[in-house]
């Protein structure tokens, strides 16, 4: 187990080595001068200068990443061009935001998810099986970001119970705040919850046909027993590497569905440094991304092997 | 015996038609011409003339949905012939070169999957600018490594059955084998990751242009609809629902259709599934 742990933490470290390396190198790619693109023709020579001197371009690119990397390291992303303000300050402003947003969702997602996946399976063949197997199939196919348009249709728009944008703050207390999630959270959720259902009731009947399952129910234990408490436990685990995989998704859908919303976000402070081609904020806040993903799954993969040997052996 | 297709490929099959007997059929006519503002009669609702009303510009939304739909279709196309024509040469070599390919081949697949394809996209346009060739650029990459992976998989499979060690020893080269052996007994695995990929390749097409970084007006993208759309709900909330369900319903055809597909392919799958 240590010994797995171990690997997988030096290939943790290699991919987010190498996926520094990719966002630096991508942004040399920038035709002409960055402190050009980034300031427009329109700037002054002195200020083109000065943020050519900050940027670093006046030393070889070696020696830039070098510096970017030891920075990263102590937590320093670079000064945003824009908000003349620390990367890093600005990134936990907005984490306020995004993180409760993305547990939320996930924790929406996995509440609808392992009941009807249960619900499938305890129905098998029957309507209620079809049933989640249609929203499953269904819930897939539509892009988080329509789902959120509607339910501000819906929600926001003809019944006014939530707001259709925005964010309060948590300082005008926890629900004002909560209230503003709700809707960003279930139009993460429902296609999570569509993938997480199916592969719910997957792995409970790939369970379902383990010996154990026929001990138990051969010494008498009830269905619903047998579901709850010898099928359920074991079939988390697939769900739970799923959901490390669906991560991704997830943070690429957040960067969408915050924008639907205007939640001032980790995503929305992503587009708006577009827009006003801070490339330093998109430096940062691209290879923070990057690297929680690779560091998620990592420990999911790990927390997998812990509870259950067989893909550690395997390995 | 032979096996018949399940009704999913069927269904699958009929909506990917349509979808495509639009795109193709926009390249001919159209109830109106697309680039047509008619600022009087902005924001109508479905009825008359234009059967799905009229956008903020007064255009047939009609008309937009099936242009939309070729655009869409262009770039998903373009995006999984970039990652099909990448990735799979790239995991039939990993499964020919052994260990040190297939080392290659996974630490490549982390690295792509620590960007998700829409953060890869926004990353290339924020230094190249928004278009739809960066957009399948990045899209294309991602592709590549799913692919590969996928491709490479398959292909170890294949090699270690009976048939690729007889032709070894009859003195077939790597290369050979694979073109002749194993290329064929991947391509069924590598079809239904295809139509996978095309059908997220037309949500990260449409989150993309959703958000300005994707195809570019005056070229008319569902996404782009659904983004222009948002800002009138109050007054025309039903140009909201089309582009999204015209999205929905092609992602819908092509994930049946790829699960039809598997399941054919592959009759163990047809227990988890929905068909």
């Amino acid at each position: 187990m240590l010994a797995f742990a171990l690997r997988r933490s030096l290939t943790l470290a290699l991919t987010a080595w190498l996926a520094t390396i990719v966002v630096f190198a991508v942004l040399e790619l920038v035709p002409g001068d960055p402190a050009l693109l980034m300031l427009g023709v329109n700037a002054q020579a002195d200020t083109l200068a000065a943020l050519r001197a900050q940027m670093g371009l006046d030393h070889p690119p070696v020696e830039r990443y070098l510096r970017w990397v030891g920075g990263l390291l102590r937590g320093d992303l670079g000064v945003s061009l824009t908000y003349a303000r620390p990367v890093a300050d600005l990134v936990a402003e907005r984490l306020v935001v995004t993180l409760p947003l993305a547990l939320l969702s996930l924790a929406l997602s996995t509440a609808a998810a392992i009941p009807l996946g249960l619900l499938a399976v305890a129905r098998r063949g029957r309507g209620g099986d079809w049933a989640v197997l249609g929203f499953a199939q269904i819930g897939v196919a539509l892009p988080s970001f329509w789902i959120a348009i509607l339910l501000i249709l819906v929600f926001s728009v003809t019944l006014g119970w939530f707001p259709a944008g925005g964010f309060p703050g948590w300082e005008a207390g926890a629900l004002p705040a909560l209230r503003a999630l709700t809707l960003p959270a279930l139009a993460l959720a429902i296609p999570e919850a569509a993938i997480l259902a199916r592969v719910t009731r997957t792995a409970i009947l790939d369970t379902l046909g383990e010996d154990h399952i026929r001990t138990a129910r051969a010494k008498g234990v009830s269905r619903t027993a047998v579901l709850l408490r010898h099928a359920l436990p074991n079939a988390l685990l697939p769900v739970a590497t799923v959901l490390g995989l669906q991560l991704s998704f997830l943070v690429a859908g957040a960067v969408v569905v915050e924008n639907v919303f205007t939640l001032p976000g980790l995503g929305r402070l992503l587009y708006q440094a577009i827009g006003q081609r801070d490339l330093i904020v998109v430096q940062g806040v691209v290879v923070l991304l990057a690297v929680f993903v690779v560091l998620v799954n990592a420990l999911v993969d790990i927390a997998c092997a812990a509870a259950d040997p067989r893909p550690k052996a395997a390995s | 015996m032979r096996r018949r297709l399940p009704w999913s490929f069927w269904l699958g099959l009929a909506l990917v038609g349509l979808l495509l007997a639009v795109a193709l059929l926009s390249l001919l006519w159209t109830p109106f011409p697309v680039g047509q503002v008619r600022v009087v009669a902005r924001l109508r609702p479905p009825g008359g003339a234009n059967w799905l009303g009229t956008d903020h510009f007064g255009r047939d939304v009609l008309s937009l949905l099936m242009v939309g739909a070729r655009n869409s279709l262009a770039v998903a196309a373009a995006a999984v012939g970039l990652g099909a024509a990448l990735g799979v040469p790239l995991g039939l070599a990993a499964a020919a070169l052994g260990r040190w390919g297939d080392e290659l081949v996974a630490r490549l697949g982390d690295l792509v999957f620590a960007f998700p394809a829409v953060l890869s996209a926004i990353l290339l346009t924020a230094v190249l600018g928004a278009g739809a060739v960066n957009v399948v650029l990045a899209l294309g990459l991602f592709n590549a490594a799913v692919l590969a992976r996928v491709t490479r998989g398959a292909a170890l499979a294949v090699w270690r059955r009976e048939f690729v060690r007889a032709a070894l020893a009859l003195g077939r080269g790597p290369l050979s084998v694979t073109l002749v052996h194993v290329l064929p007994n991947v391509l069924g695995v590598v079809v239904v990751q295809t139509t996978v990929l095309f059908a997220v390749a037309i949500v990260n097409e449409a989150a993309l242009s959703y958000l300005g970084l994707g195809v570019q007006p005056p070229n008319p993208s569902w996404g782009k609809m659904l983004g222009d759309a948002q800002t009138h709900l109050f007054t025309a909330p039903l140009q909201a629902v089309f582009p999204g369900l015209a999205i929905a319903l092609s992602v819908l055809g092509l994930t049946l259709l790829g699960d039809g597909l598997r399941d054919w392919l592959d009759p163990r799958h047809r227990s988890s599934g929905l068909l």
